[in-house]
């Protein structure tokens, strides 16, 4: 590594959290998050003001803040779509489908054999069956977001929660508990709808093995033991899975570099 | 502030205040998608001048023809035979159905989960903002789809509405039901206009409706130039301001516009840069004002070349066989023009499949954009099938499911933009 070689930055403003992901020389040298608040611009700027970066390419929900906000001479912004392949193929590079649920929205992305999407889905305005919805319910249930996959782990039997609706399914989850349903067999059937209604989404985009899993929810261990049940196989899940979209904007800028 | 038309449109029974407020946003819509387009043609001024007096001049021009004992004849729909209300001298319009207006009024009579298309009509009205609809003599509905023939029910008791059935399947018994609907429909338009349909005017009125559509179909045929010499968003608003227009003026306006654009090809001028990916639209009609789709397709970098659309190709792709003289043979001609329609209404429907694929393939296009509205069943389930057929010509297409609302519009955004790094 040279002491001159470009830093290029690669940063992904989600609905709940920012990443940030440096590479140089192809290496990641830094990694950086933050919540994303009601000041998303000031939180990306708090991140990138700790860096020096030669190149900045956005993705995320945000992109367009920054590509018009940020005085930076070398910006762009790429889709978050991209921004997973490009990341997802860069940690297994023999991917072939990934899954991303983040805080308010789900993709499920097809990859050909050489890494290019094929195809993906999106869920639609609502942001039913997402991070969103597992934070909400967490809260229902009096649960620490972080510990309700291995709450709902210790269920003892199945149940069903038919609504995916996050204002539904709260009075459907309120209902079961004044049947006496225990609170970790309700949040079973909670994660459990998230997971029926992820797969439909991975189906139309065919699921072709390996599955990637990531994004913020990709935490969270009970989606990931009921996804490889339904799917019959297991799924990769990377060590920092809500890094994958900032390390593919990194990576696409680092291509930009080099094609100039 | 007061307008020349004030008087008119308040004899029209329309809610001024209201109206007021929905001809600002709409002003400030269309300067925001259409004014701020480069090097658009100097033809289009003729369409920004009819498009700022739709509620004006030429409802004026209505009132004006009806003065003269003339009938105005309203429709939804591109399988009303508009040669026929045309013979009768009678005064063909379509009718407002494309923004989000009067929609809680709507929903007062409505399910909630029905398509934005007909939530517009009932609720432009129910809130008395259409004034198309107020100077029609006769509203033409249509049995296409469920959600329209049961919202006419409704909408006779607001209205003059007669409806004309719509076979379902194109067997020998259905081409039956539709000769005889267009039998049923001729009779009704020369009652309602009081004028007997000759084998001479219907004649002159066939060749007129083709000469309208060879003009836009000349249109269609100059845009395809690389690069692109007009954009899509331009194209849709010439074929959307088609079914208002004097069908005489128009013709000849876009005739122009076309001898421009002859020109410009010529030259090698395009609105956009050569390499600029080219996509096609398919599926549910965009009504006036509805440019939310192309606005958002052509702001992420693409150009749209084709539209696989009721108001678009669909209205004009086949013409009426001119070389019949008798009555019998022209209804004959009609009757074999409009069943060619490939609307999502019928099965199978195999005859539109083959359509995009060939127009996708003809066109060269990076890719289709299939667009239904939110609750169109018969659009949004036979996308699958298109989708299908488009894969295997080795075509990608996205799907887009939405409404007149502008609340999805990151998301679409992050769709639109996703398909075209994947097309690239």
């Amino acid at each position: 590594m040279t002491a001159n070689s470009p830093l290029v930055a690669g940063i992904d403003i989600g609905s709940r959290s920012i990443e940030l992901v440096l590479l140089q020389d192809g290496q990641v040298v830094h990694w950086d998050l933050l919540p994303t608040t009601f000041d998303p611009l000031g939180q990306c700027r708090s991140l990138l003001d700790r860096v020096r970066a030669a190149r900045i390419v956005a993705t995320g929900y945000g992109r367009k803040l920054l590509l018009e906000n940020l005085d930076h001479p070398e910006i762009a912004a790429i889709t978050e779509i991209q921004a997973y392949a490009l990341g997802a193929r860069r940690l297994f590079p023999g991917v072939r489908t990934i899954l991303d649920i983040g805080g308010q929205d789900t993709k499920a992305i097809a990859l050909t054999m050489d890494g290019t999407v094929s195809k993906f889905e999106m869920n639609d305005r609502c942001a039913a069956g997402t991070g969103k919805f597992l934070e909400f319910m967490a809260v229902a249930l009096q649960v620490p977001l972080e510990k309700f996959g291995d709450f709902a782990l210790q269920a003892d039997r199945r149940i069903q929660i038919s609504s995916m609706c996050t204002v539904f399914a709260e009075s459907e989850a309120t209902s079961l508990m004044a049947r006496g349903e225990s609170p970790a067999n309700i949040a079973m059937g909670l994660h459990l709808a998230i997971v029926s209604r992820t797969l439909a989404m991975l189906r139309r985009v065919g699921v072709t093995p390996p599955v990637l899993f990531a994004g913020g929810v990709a935490h969270n261990p009970c989606i990931r033991t009921l996804l490889e049940e339904s799917l019959g196989e297991s799924i990769q899940v990377p060590e920092q899975p809500d890094l994958v979209g900032a390390l593919g904007a990194a990576l696409y800028g680092q291509k930009l570099v080099a094609n100039e | 502030m007061p307008t020349p038309y004030d008087d008119m449109w308040e004899k029209l029974n329309l809610d001024l205040a209201a109206h007021e407020g929905l001809l600002q946003v709409l002003g400030k819509f269309y300067g925001d998608i259409y004014l701020t387009q480069e090097g658009r043609l100097k033809g289009m001024e003729y369409l920004d001048f009819v498009l700022s007096e739709v509620h004006g001049l030429r409802i004026k021009e209505l009132q004006e023809a009806k003065a003269q004992g003339r009938k105005v004849i309203g429709t939804f729909c591109v399988f009303v035979p508009e040669e026929l209300v045309l013979a009768a001298d009678a005064v063909c319009v379509g009718l407002c159905a494309g923004a989000e207006i009067g929609k809680e009024a709507a929903e007062k009579i409505l399910p909630r989960n029905t398509c934005a298309l007909i939530k517009s009509f009932v609720g432009f009205k129910l809130s008395r903002l259409c004034p198309f609809i107020e100077s029609c003599d006769l509203v033409v509905g249509e049995t296409t789809c469920d959600g329209k023939k049961k919202a006419y029910e409704i909408f006779d008791e607001y209205a003059p509405v007669y409806v004309m059935e719509i076979p379902q399947m194109k067997q020998t018994c259905d081409r039956e039901l539709w000769k005889a609907e267009v039998r049923r429909f001729k009779e009704r338009i020369e009652e309602v206009a009081g004028k007997e349909i000759t084998a001479a005017r219907l004649k002159e009125a066939i060749k007129l409706g083709n000469r309208r559509r060879r003009v836009l179909q000349r249109l269609n045929q100059l845009r395809t130039a690389v690069p692109t010499p007009i954009s899509g968003r331009d194209v849709l608003l010439i074929n959307q301001v088609s079914f208002y227009d004097d069908p005489v003026r128009f013709t000849a306006k876009i005739g122009e516009l076309c001898d421009e654009l002859e020109k410009r090809v010529k030259a090698g001028e395009g609105v956009v840069p050569s390499g600029t990916p080219r996509l096609m639209l398919s599926g549910c009609p965009m009504a006036v004002p509805n440019w939310k789709l192309p606005y958002i397709v052509e702001s992420s970098g693409a150009v749209i070349i084709g539209e696989e659309s009721c108001i678009g190709t669909r209205n004009i792709r086949d013409l009426v066989d001119e070389s019949g003289d008798t009555m019998e043979e022209m209804l004959e001609a009609l009757v074999d023009r409009y069943l060619r329609i490939d609307c999502a209404c019928f099965t199978p429907n195999k005859e539109r499949l083959q359509n995009i694929v060939s127009m996708a393939k003809d066109l060269q296009v990076k890719g289709v954009i299939h667009f239904a509205l939110n609750f169109c069943q018969p659009y949004a389930i036979e996308a699958f099938k298109v989708g299908r057929a488009l894969e295997a010509a080795g075509i990608p297409m996205l799907s887009i499911e939405t409404d007149y609302s502008m609340e999805d519009v990151e998301q679409l955004k992050t769709r639109v933009e996703a398909f075209l790094e994947m097309v690239r």
